[in-house]
């Protein structure tokens, strides 16, 4: 029987929820990195026991962990795990992202918009998401804060920028939402390694179709309330972006306000928000094996980010978008303030495909049927960041 | 101000003072007096002194150590020869309290040296003779901030 590993990101450190294919009794270890933000933690589709992480902090910075045996030992790679006697050059420089302005390969665009219109310097702040390779689990890609996508391919020991995105000529009309300018999604596509979508805060969706050597906004269709132009190619305020494998053409995005399909890999989009309470949200997952099963978790507004009228609801789509079920059994009927962030949602390969989310109030919910039913796993965690989940043979 | 236990949990924890201060309990101020002239005192110009550095708990834990980690430092004994020494034995340690480009003090963390705070002194003033010389040791702390 297959087993579940739910790797959870809290703002105190890093959690792994385990259980067997029935989903019912969890067992939960952790905290590991206790004390740090956990932004994100992903296993290699290529081999499970290989789970990168990012960990972060205000006063120690960026660090980037390693396990090879399925979280029970961490590592930072490339570095020892204790004192080395005789200093040397190193011969790794990890935790180091540096952005590229080379003249070789790199840019010379330097700067943002920011808050006030003004232009303003890139600067790395922390590493907000974390993607291994569907083909080799030593490359890894990171989506960091200031935007801008990293990629390692020695397992993390050493990062270099793909600055193709953050020169293609529209960077200094991205500028920071309100949780700073993060590039917070990375959509590998399995048919085709040249290809890779990825969004960002507050810029919009981009999709390079060489590896990540040029990129192309693909924001034709979204409407943003703070952007006078309705035709802006960039600036737009994306929270994430979900694609079923076996449709690589067709992605879902919550953004700010608004859910969105597109079924030209981008090229344009169309709301789909439908018949939900409410279209402002950050999750939106699809289903392992229905492409057209769609999930999100409506929260009230940009400005109280909690569920309508304090009850915690997924809403489903069978339908691809437009027409939208409640889910609300097993989830809190009342007196529910939480908010769901973008990378807190996750969904299993089981056979009845499991779906789980995490709350800022530190709870995990999850469901093994769909959606249908929901339990929690742990109620009492730190205020959850990010979540993921590997199926295990 | 938090009050509540501090570095829970780890073993070797020892006290640092307050984390406002960086002042120690019952401290010697033997060796503590400043050079004012900035001139290198007898023990910076000739020894090779052991340097205790007392890390915060987060890093003590990056780094794998429990308690002040010792290093053999060649004089003068300043913050920036310390501080280099220390991240090449711990080299998990770069960029955690220095920016790895720049080689900037990371803003939410303080140097203290005999209840002084050291923070904004130059990198390549000597040190006073008691960390020089291993009775006191450099104190990296993070500031009182955040959740």
């Amino acid at each position: 029987m297959s087993n579940v590993r739910v790797l959870v990101g809290t703002r105190k450190g890093a959690f792994i929820l385990n259980s067997d294919g029935k989903r019912k009794d969890w067992t939960v270890s952790g905290p590991f990195f206790a004390g740090w933000e956990i932004y994100h933690m992903k296993g290699s589709p290529v081999d499970p026991n290989r789970i990168y992480v990012s960990q972060t902090s205000g006063w120690f910075g960026q660090l980037i962990q390693r396990s090879d045996d399925g979280g029970k030992t961490w590592r930072q790679p490339g570095l020892p795990n204790e004192a080395i006697p005789a200093p040397g050059p190193p011969k790794a420089l990890p935790n180091r992202f540096v952005y590229d302005v080379s003249p070789e390969t790199g840019k010379p665009l330097t700067t943002h918009q920011w808050y006030d219109g003004t232009q303003h310097p890139w600067e790395f702040k922390r590493v907000w998401h974390v993607e291994p390779s569907l083909s080799d689990a030593d490359t890894v890609y990171a989506g960091v804060e200031d935007a801008a996508l990293f990629r390692s391919t020695d397992g993390g020991e050493n990062w270099q920028e793909l600055s193709g995105l953050r020169g293609h000529g529209t960077g200094p009309q991205w500028q920071p939402g309100a949780g700073g300018m993060g590039l917070h999604t990375i959509i590998l596509d399995p048919t085709d390694p040249k290809r890779i979508y990825i969004a960002i805060s507050a810029a919009g969706a981009f999709r390079t179709n060489d590896g990540g050597a040029t990129w192309k906004p693909i924001n034709k269709g979204l409407r943003s309330e703070f952007i006078p132009d309705p035709n802006a190619e960039v600036g737009h305020c994306v929270h994430h972006v979900a694609m079923h494998r076996s449709r690589p053409d067709v992605l879902f995005m919550q953004k700010h306000w608004d859910v969105m399909r597109t079924d030209d890999a981008g090229e344009n989009w169309r709301e789909v928000s439908g018949n939900l309470p409410t279209d402002f949200g950050f999750v939106i997952d699809v289903h392992a094996h229905e492409p057209e099963t769609v999930y999100v978790v409506p929260i009230k507004s940009d400005s109280e980010h909690f569920p309508l009228g304090g009850k915690l609801r997924v809403y489903r789509s069978r339908t691809g978008g437009n027409e939208w079920e409640p889910l609300a059994k097993g989830l809190p009927e009342k007196d529910c303030y939480v908010n769901v962030l973008r990378d807190a949602m996750a969904v299993d390969t089981l056979d009845d495909c499991g779906v789980y989310f995490g709350t800022t109030g530190g709870q995990v919910y999850a469901s093994a049927d769909a959606g249908d039913r929901w339990a929690p796993i742990v109620r009492d965690l730190p205020a959850v960041l990010s979540v993921e989940v590997q199926t295990l043979d | 101000m938090k009050q509540g236990p501090r570095e829970q949990g780890n073993k070797g924890t020892r006290d640092r003072g307050t984390e406002a201060t960086g002042k120690r309990e019952g401290g010697d101020d033997g060796g503590c007096a400043l050079n004012e002239s900035a001139k290198l005192s007898e023990a910076a110009k000739t020894s090779a002194a052991p340097v205790r550095v007392a890390l915060p708990y987060h890093l003590r834990n990056v780094a794998h150590v429990e308690g002040d980690v010792l290093l053999e430092v060649n004089a003068p004994v300043t913050l920036r020869v310390v501080l280099d020494a220390l991240e090449s034995r711990y080299p998990m340690l770069r960029g955690t309290i220095r920016e790895y480009e720049t080689g900037q003090r990371r803003a939410f963390l303080r140097f203290f040296v005999c209840a002084e705070d050291w923070s904004l002194e130059s990198p390549d003033k000597p040190l006073p003779d008691a960390v020089s010389s291993g009775q006191e040791p450099l104190l990296i702390l993070g500031a009182i901030a955040g959740g």
